[in-house]
């Protein structure tokens, strides 16, 4: 009788921990999509009304009733790019020598593991690289064109990988029914591998870009200037760039700056979310058009 | 521009028709649409080959460029400041006078972040991952999933804004002694930044314990709570670990968020109500002054940088080799 009820509780317990246990887990993830809510909330609640048409379109200011985040608006299209320009033909270039060219050799294992590391350096040591090699050594000074270039290091151990993936998904009866038919490696991969895999690159490209259009660090560590009351009209010029403006607004002590910055968050948001928009519609609408 | 081509064109059929040892009769369609494309093709090819070769090539440039000039920059730093004040001092005032160069409050200040974001983050993404990876629904994961994309997609200077604007008065609120810049919110913030990379790792890890191992524990008896914690947690173990470290490795390089929440001084302390600074922070300080070239102030950048790179990749470097054995102990 006794060993009866020993069986009972016990179930009955276990099933008390099964219950607090998933509670337990299931509080987790609700936290996760919470703290999302109540961050965009905060930012929408103190920028809502700065937003408008004057500070889309107005310079710097030491007024924050004339602020505005023209310069840097344009600093970050001339950024992203360049950096896009740089970064996609070499990431891709990269991702297609590992996957369809190189042997699997040493060699091979050795850029592999490189590129798997470059991925998880911190984007201000790409900062120090590019204003030791670009601003300095190489002499294009604090320009837009240093700040580019940094910011391809930054994105493209992040395009390679994301490539490598896509590229890896297409399968090799593809590749075989190609070569069977004559067509060299250089054609089975510009009329075969490539096509079929460019849903998957275009993903990986566009959240690198939204990743370099959101990075402040190693814009800092290359210059990028503080007060920029001009457009960027040659790659030579001196740049500032919206999370740049964010970071200088949130750093002044004064209530109206931060929330010049929440208007800007909100602007720099909307043109992240859309690219992230753009990149999981690519993937529904053509990834699924390929069957294989 | 035709005349160049012509040449090479020449020059290519003399090479072939000199080493051609028999010459098989080419159709004359293909002759007359790209016989010399098809005789130019070997070159073609191997010239995009190369082309590609040297895209991977950059790859590994860039390492030996972040090398080098973090040793170079940082190995002239070391004449003029003795590498033992650098790495045991305990002041770090380089930009007044008098200069001290010892790196321990910035890393001090780095590992308090980087601890106190591992305790957010840590608790909060593992039961995340074992929820979406055990319990919840297909539909449940697919509503989830995209805000957490959306939520590793959010900026770094943006935790920056919310930790000055929302968690730093909150924190003040409860614990009144804290500063405007403290370590804490840093924590927070820094905390929520790698929360997604967590979970989307311990989850793909856990999803990897084959089926098997469950249904033998479910057989056994167990339930549900004893299959997740005794089994199928302690066999993806390895991973999760790799993944926290992982997003550690991250909360070190973290910037952004970083410099604005701790603040600006360099403190020796594991009190997280003060203000701090961490190596990254400094940089930043640095980069945003008119220090000039070669001097050593600029030069400190260099050194901090290396401790830097050191202390991420090693730990990138671990938690590889972790995940690359989690594969294999299920075959």
């Amino acid at each position: 009788m006794s060993t009866n009820l020993d069986i009972y509780t016990t179930k009955r317990r276990g099933r008390i921990t099964n219950f607090l246990f998933t509670s337990v887990c299931f509080l987790a993830t609700i936290t996760c999509v919470v703290l999302l809510f109540i961050m965009i909330w905060n930012i929408i609640l103190h920028g809502k009304n700065w937003l408008s048409w004057d500070f889309l379109n107005s310079y710097q200011s030491r007024f924050p009733d004339k602020a505005g985040i023209k310069s840097a608006l344009f600093g970050s299209i001339w950024l992203i790019s360049l950096t896009a320009l740089f970064s996609v033909p070499l990431g891709v270039g990269a991702a297609v020598y590992l996957e369809e060219y190189a042997s699997k050799s040493r060699w091979r294992k050795l850029i592999q593991l490189n590129i798997s590391n470059l991925a998880g350096v911190p984007s201000i040591v790409y900062g120090i690289l590019g204003l030791a090699l670009f601003v300095r050594a190489l002499g294009f000074d604090r320009s837009v064109l240093s700040g580019a270039l940094t910011l391809t290091l930054v994105v493209l151990p992040i395009i390679i990988l994301a490539s490598q993936e896509a590229l890896r998904s297409v399968p090799d009866s593809i590749r075989r029914s190609a070569y069977a038919l004559g067509a060299t490696r250089w054609q089975t991969v510009w009329y075969q591998v490539l096509p079929a895999s460019l849903p998957g690159i275009m993903t990986g490209v566009i959240l690198s870009l939204s990743r370099a259009l959101g990075e402040a660090a190693p814009l800092i560590a290359v210059g990028a200037m503080a007060y920029v009351p001009f457009v960027p009209e040659s790659l030579s010029d001196e740049f500032t760039a919206l999370p740049i403006q964010i970071f200088i607004w949130t750093a002044r002590p004064q209530e109206d700056f931060h929330s010049l910055a929440a208007a800007g968050i909100l602007v720099l948001l909307v043109v992240l979310v859309s690219m992230n928009a753009i990149a999981i519609f690519v993937r529904h609408k053509y990834g699924k058009k390929i069957r294989w | 521009m035709t005349a160049e081509r012509s040449d090479k064109e020449q020059s290519v059929e003399m090479e072939l028709g000199e080493t051609a040892a028999i010459k098989l009769p080419r159709p004359a369609s293909l002759e007359s649409a790209g016989g010399v494309m098809v005789r130019l093709r070997p070159y073609y090819e191997g010239l995009i080959h190369f082309l590609l070769f040297i895209c991977a090539s950059i790859s590994v440039l860039v390492t030996v460029g972040i090398v080098v000039v973090l040793l170079f920059e940082s190995v002239q730093f070391f004449f003029d400041v003795s590498i033992i004040e650098f790495l045991t001092g305990t002041r770090w005032t380089p930009l007044l006078k008098p200069q001290h160069f010892g790196i321990l409050p910035l890393m001090c200040g780095t590992m308090l972040v980087a601890g106190g974001s591992a305790i957010v983050a840590v608790p909060i993404g593992l039961g995340t991952a074992i929820y979406l990876s055990e319990y919840a629904s297909p539909r449940f994961r697919d509503i989830v999933k995209p805000f957490l994309e959306i939520l590793a997609g959010i900026p770094s200077v943006v935790y920056g804004y919310l930790a000055i604007v929302f968690v730093s008065p909150i924190i003040r609120y409860i614990f009144p002694s804290a500063g405007v810049f403290n370590a804490a919110s840093a924590c927070i913030v820094v905390g929520i930044m790698i929360l997604p990379m967590i979970i989307s790792l311990s989850e793909d890890i856990l999803q990897a314990v084959p089926l098997s191992l469950r249904g033998a524990a479910f057989a056994l008896g167990a339930n549900k709570f004893e299959v997740t914690v005794r089994v199928v947690v302690p066999a993806a173990l390895s991973g999760i670990i790799a993944s926290f470290l992982l997003a550690v490795s991250r909360a070190i390089g973290e910037t952004m968020a970083v410099t604005l929440a701790a603040g600006a001084t360099p403190k020796l302390t594991l009190n997280p109500l003060e203000s701090i600074q961490t190596m990254t922070a400094y940089i930043v300080q640095v980069s945003q002054g008119d220090t000039p070239t070669g001097t050593v102030e600029y030069r400190t950048i260099f050194a901090v940088g290396l401790m830097l790179f050191i202390s991420t990749m090693a730990m990138n470097i671990i938690a590889q080799f972790i995940l690359s054995r989690v594969g294999e102990q299920y075959e």
